[in-house]
C-alpha cells in the first residue's frame, strides 16, 4: 500500500530517467519491491515464504524448461528420453533431480506460507482476494504437479495417471465420458501423455499470472503482520528495501542450502522407487501412493469406503477430496472474528492446532496402505478436518473473547514507549 | 539473490564501523553474484551435445570393395562422407591444375594421406550453405570438373573436390581420419 | 447464511464418515486386523552392505565394479537386459578404449544401416547400449540398469536377495499361509515381496566367474561385487553429483552466512525486532 510517507520513485541516472518516461518498468518495480513498497516492520520469519515460493517457482520454470528440450512426449520413448537426461545431457541428473525436488521444495514452502495465512488470519478483510488468488494458485500447483509426475512415464505416473483420472469418473451420468476425453482414450496412452506434457509446460505460466495478480492484489492493502494490527503511523513500517530484500536474500541461502542437500545427496528421498520401473498397463504395484504433498487429501479419499444415503463412496471420496481445498475458499466468510491473529484467540488456536496435528496424522495415513487400523483413523481425522473448518471456525469466531490486542505496531515491537526509544536508537 | 545494494542504509552513512558493515554487504551480494554464475554454467552447458551424441563421433569403414573411379558414402557425426578411389587420369587431373590459381588453393597431395594419394576422403557437405553434393553415387552428375557438383546453389568440385566455380568459399572438408590397412577410422 | 451452509455441509460429511466408521468397525469386529503373509514373514530387515560409493564423500570402487560387471556377464546377462547403459560408459570402470570395443563387438545388435535404411544385426559398438536379452523361461526377469533405484533398499536389497535364499520354508509359514507354498519352478526367498521367486539361486555356489583381478569369486564376494555395480549402472552420475554438491552445499553456507550478517547489518538500528 502506499502510505503518505512512502518513498517516490526518484531515478538516479538519466537513462533511468529516460526509461521511466517511456515505460515506467523502474517505478513499478520499486513500488512493488523496492524502496517505495513499505511493510510492517515486525514481520516474522512465516513472512519469507512467499518470496520463497516466488524463488521455487523461477527454479521450476528454467529447470523445467530446459528438460523440455530434451525430454520425448511420446509413450515409447518418454521413459528412456528421462533416462537419456540422467546419463548423456551434460548435468542432466542435476537438472532433473533439481526439478523433481524442486517440487517437493515448492510444497513444503506453500505449505508453510498456508500455514502462516491460516494462524495469523492474513486471509480476512481486506485481503480476501489475496487468499482466494493464492487458493487457486495451489490447485493449479496441484494440476501441474500431478502432470508432471505422469511424465517419466514409469510405473507411479501411469498408474497415477490412470487413479486422478478415474476420481472423475465417479461423477453420476457424465462420469465415464469425461474420463475418457480426459484421457484421450480409455486408459493412459500417448494422448493422455501428450497432453499432460503440454498443458504441465503451459500451467506454470498461468500460475506465474496468478502470482502476479495475487502481489498485486497484496498491495492495494499492504502486507499483514504477526498482531494483524493495521499500519498506523510511520515508525510502522520500513521500506521493502533494503530491509526486507536483506531478510528474504539470507532466507534464500538458507532455503537453497536445504534444497541441494536434498538434490545431490537424497535426490530419491522423496520419491518412489516404483516410478524407476517403466509404464506397464499390465500389472499395478503393491503399493500406490501420491508424492508426499497430495498424502493428506488422498487420506480423505480413501477415508469415505460405505455407501451413504443416495451417494456411493467413491463419489463421497471424490467429493472430500475436492472440498477439503474448495472450503479454503469460504474462509474470509465462515471466520468472522475481527482479530486476525491466532496469538491472541486463546480458544481458536486450541483448535486450529489440533487441525495442525490432524493434517499431520492424515499426511501419515495417506502414506499408509489402505487397511485397518489406518482407515478407521483417517476416517475420525477426517471428520475432524471438516468440522474444524464447517462448524467449529464459525461458531468459535462468534463466541470467542479474544486477549486484548497491541495498541500498535510500534508497540508491540518497542512496547509502550516504543516511540520514544525509536529516536534514540540510532547509532 | 534479490539483495543487492542495502550499500545506501542510514547506518552506513558515517562513522568507523562504516567500512566493515559496507564490505559485508558487498561480499553478500558479490557471493549471491557468484553463486548465479555458478548456476548459469550447467543451464548453458546442457544444450552441448550430450555424451550419446558424441559417442558416434568416430566411424570405421572397410574400404576393401571401393575400385578405383567408384566412391562409397559412410556416415559420419550424422553427416555424409565421400570416399573415393581415384583413377590415375583423375589423379593427373588434378595434380595438373596450378593450387595457387585456386579459390581455396590446396594440392590433391595436402588432401589425401602419404601413399594414399588416390584415396580421397571428403565430407559430403557443401561449404555454401550445407548441402550434399553430388558426384559420389553411381550415375550421380559430378559436374563441370569431373568431381561433386551441388545442385542447390551450382557448385562445381573438381577430381580433388576442391572448389571450382559457384558460390561456396571452400573445398568440401577433408576429416580426421587414419588408415590401418583396408579400414579408415573417421574422427 | 453463508455460516448455516456450512455448517449443514460440515454436518454431513461427519455422518457420511460415521457411517462409514460404524459399518467399518463392526467389520474389523469380525475380521480382526488384517495379517498377510508380507507383513508376518516377508523380511524387511536387509543385510548390511557397505559400499564405497555410501555417504557425502562416496567415489565408486572400480575394482569391484569390474568385478561386479564380470559377474552380470557371467551369470546375470543370460536372462536380465541392461537397456540403458551403453557399452562406452564401461570406460567409467577403467576399461581401455579398445577393450570395450572388444567387449561391444561381442554383443550382436541389431541396428539400422545408416546408408540403407534396413535394420540388420551387426557386431556391437561402444556407441550401442546394452541390447535386450530376448528370455523365453518362467518368470519375468526385470531389466537390470535401474534395479538399486526400482527397489526400496537398493543395493542392500539386491545383495540380500541375492544371498537370502532358504531352502526350506518355515513350518509356520506353511501352517498359517498353505498358499505361500512355494510351487514347483519357484524357489523360497523371505526378501523377495511375494516370498516365491522365479529366479533359481543365482550365485549358488562359488567360483561362478573367475575375477580377472584374482579374488576369490566367492558367493558372498559375487553378490556384493554386482550389487555394488547396479549402483553404478543406476547412478552413473554418483561420483559427480557428490563432488559438485560438496562445492556447492559450502559455497551456498558461506554465502548463507554473509546474507545473514548483512541482514543483521541492515536492521542493525532497527533493534527490537
Amino acid at each position: 500500500m502506499s502510505f503518505p510517507w512512502s518513498k517516490q520513485y526518484t531515478p538516479s541516472h538519466p537513462v533511468m530517467t529516460w526509461l521511466d518516461e517511456k515505460l515506467p518498468l523502474p517505478r513499478l518495480v520499486y513500488n512493488a519491491v523496492g524502496g517505495g513498497y513499505e511493510v510492517p516492520r515486525n514481520l516474522n520469519y512465516f513472512w519469507n515464504f512467499g518470496f520463497l515460493a516466488g524463488f521455487c517457482l523461477v527454479i521450476q520454470i528454467v529447470t523445467g524448461v530446459i528438460l523440455a528440450m530434451h525430454y520425448g512426449g511420446d509413450t515409447s520413448v518418454a521413459f528412456n528420453s528421462t533416462e537419456h537426461i540422467m546419463r548423456d545431457v551434460n548435468w542432466g541428473w542435476m537438472l532433473r533431480y533439481g526439478h523433481a525436488n524442486g517440487a517437493a521444495a515448492f510444497f513444503a514452502v506453500i505449505y508453510l506460507h498456508i500455514f502462516r495465512g491460516f494462524y495469523y488470519g492474513s486471509y480476512k478483510a481486506p485481503r480476501e482476494m489475496i487468499w482466494l488468488l493464492g487458493v487457486v494458485i495451489f490447485l493449479l500447483m496441484m494440476a501441474t504437479a500431478f502432470m508432471g509426475y505422469v511424465l517419466p512415464w514409469g510405473q507411479m505416473s501411469y498408474w497415477a495417471a490412470q487413479v486422478i483420472t478415474g476420481l472423475f469418473s465417479s461423477i453420476p451420468l457424465v462420469g465415464d465420458p469425461l474420463r475418457e476425453w480426459l484421457l484421450g482414450g480409455f486408459a493412459p496412452g500417448n494422448a493422455t501423455l501428450n497432453r499432460f506434457f503440454s498443458l504441465h509446460f503451459l500451467l506454470p505460466f498461468v500460475i506465474l499470472g496468478v502470482v502476479i495478480l495475487h502481489i498485486w492484489s497484496l498491495h492495494i492493502p499492504g502486507s499483514s503482520n504477526p498482531t494483524g494490527v493495521e499500519v498506523k503511523s510511520e515508525s510502522d513500517t520500513v521500506p521493502f528495501h533494503p530491509y526486507y530484500t536483506a531478510k528474504d536474500g539470507w532466507t534464500v541461502g538458507l532455503f537453497m542450502v536445504i534444497y541441494s542437500l536434498f538434490v545431490f545427496y537424497m535426490p530419491n528421498a522423496l520419491g518412489h522407487p516404483d516410478n524407476y520401473i517403466p509404464a506397464n498397463p499390465m500389472q499395478t504395484p503393491a503399493h500406490i501412493v501420491p508424492e508426499w504433498y497430495f498424502w493428506p487429501f488422498y487420506a480423505i479419499l480413501r477415508s469415505f469406503t460405505q455407501n451413504f444415503l443416495i451417494f456411493d463412496a467413491k463419489l463421497l471420496g471424490v467429493l472430500a477430496m475436492f472440498a477439503a481445498i474448495l472450503v479454503w475458499f469460504f474462509l474470509p466468510w465462515l471466520d468472522k472474528s475481527p482479530v486476525r491473529s491466532a496469538t491472541y484467540r486463546p480458544l481458536y488456536r486450541k483448535f486450529f492446532w489440533l487441525l495442525v496435528v490432524d493434517v499431520l496424522i492424515l499426511g501419515y495415513l495417506g502414506k499408509a496402505p489402505a487397511e485397518q487400523p489406518y482407515v478407521l483413523i483417517s476416517q475420525l481425522a477426517t471428520m475432524y478436518y471438516f468440522l474444524h473448518f464447517l462448524v467449529i471456525v464459525p461458531i468459535v469466531s462468534s463466541i470467542e473473547r479474544p486477549d486484548p490486542l497491541p495498541f500498535s505496531i510500534t508497540e508491540s515491537v518497542l512496547g509502550s514507549d516504543g516511540a520514544a526509544k525509536l529516536t534514540t536508537t540510532k547509532s | 539473490m534479490a539483495q543487492e545494494a542495502a550499500i545506501d542504509t542510514p547506518a552506513a552513512q558515517s562513522g568507523e564501523g562504516v567500512r566493515r558493515r559496507d564490505f559485508i554487504n558487498i561480499a553478500a551480494v558479490s557471493a549471491a553474484g557468484v553463486g548465479g554464475v555458478a548456476v548459469v554454467y550447467p543451464l548453458i552447458s546442457q544444450m552441448a551435445p550430450s555424451a550419446d551424441v558424441l559417442a558416434e563421433s568416430s566411424t570405421e569403414v572397410d574400404i576393401s570393395a571401393v575400385q578405383p573411379g567408384q566412391a562409397i558414402k559412410a556416415v559420419f557425426r550424422k553427416q555424409p562422407v565421400f570416399i573415393r578411389s581415384l583413377t590415375p587420369a583423375e589423379v593427373e587431373a588434378a595434380n595438373k591444375v596450378d593450387a595457387a590459381s585456386l579459390r581455396d588453393p590446396q594440392t590433391l597431395a595436402e588432401r589425401t594421406k602419404e601413399g594414399h594419394e588416390n584415396l580421397l576422403i571428403t565430407m559430403g557437405v557443401c561449404t555454401h550453405l550445407g548441402c550434399v553434393p553430388q558426384g559420389a553415387g553411381a550415375g550421380e552428375v559430378k559436374g563441370e570438373f569431373g568431381g561433386y557438383f551441388c545442385p542447390c546453389h551450382g557448385s562445381h568440385y573438381d577430381t580433388a573436390a576442391r572448389i571450382r566455380k559457384g558460390p561456396a568459399p571452400k573445398n568440401l572438408q577433408v576429416p580426421e581420419y587414419e588408415i590401418n590397412g583396408t579400414v579408415v577410422k573417421i574422427g | 447464511m453463508i455460516r448455516i451452509i456450512s455448517i449443514l455441509t460440515g454436518l454431513f460429511f461427519t455422518a457420511a464418515l460415521l457411517w462409514s466408521l460404524t459399518l467399518d468397525t463392526i467389520q474389523l469386529s469380525k475380521d480382526g486386523l488384517p495379517h498377510t503373509v508380507e507383513k508376518a514373514y516377508v523380511n524387511h530387515h536387509l543385510k548390511d552392505l557397505k559400499l564405497k560409493s555410501d555417504g557425502i564423500f562416496g567415489k565408486f570402487d572400480k575394482a569391484q565394479l569390474k568385478r561386479g560387471f564380470e559377474v552380470y556377464q557371467g551369470v546375470c546377462a543370460s536372462c536380465h537386459s541392461m537397456g540403458q547403459v551403453s557399452y562406452r560408459s564401461l570406460a567409467a570402470l577403467g576399461y581401455s578404449e579398445t577393450e570395450v570395443k572388444a567387449i561391444a563387438a561381442k554383443a550382436t545388435v541389431s541396428a539400422k544401416d545408416p546408408l540403407t535404411g534396413e535394420i540388420k544385426d551387426r557386431p556391437g559398438q561402444p556407441s550401442d547400449k546394452f541390447p535386450k536379452v530376448i528370455y523365453a523361461g518362467v518368470g519375468n526377469p526385470p531389466d537390470l540398469s535401474l534395479i538399486t533405484k526400482a527397489r526400496h533398499g537398493g543395493a542392500a536389497y539386491v545383495y540380500s536377495l541375492l544371498t537370502g535364499y532358504e531352502a526350506q520354508q518355515p513350518a509356520a509359514l506353511l501352517k498359517e499361509f498353505p498358499d505361500a507354498k512355494t510351487g514347483e519352478n519357484m524357489h523360497y526367498n523371505p526378501y523377495f515381496a511375494n516370498l516365491n521367486i522365479a529366479m533359481a539361486p543365482p550365485l549358488a555356489s562359488d567360483d561362478l566367474v573367475t575375477y580377472t583381478d584374482g579374488t576369490k569369486a566367492t558367493k558372498d564376494q559375487m553378490a556384493q561385487d554386482v550389487a555394488a555395480f547396479l549402483v553404478w549402472t543406476a547412478e552413473p552420475e554418483l561420483e559427480q553429483r557428490h563432488q559438485t554438491g560438496l562445492w556447492w552445499v559450502l559455497f551456498m553456507l558461506f554465502a548463507t552466512v554473509l546474507g545473514y550478517m548483512s541482514y543483521r547489518n541492515i536492521w542493525a538500528e532497527k533493534k527490537g525486532h
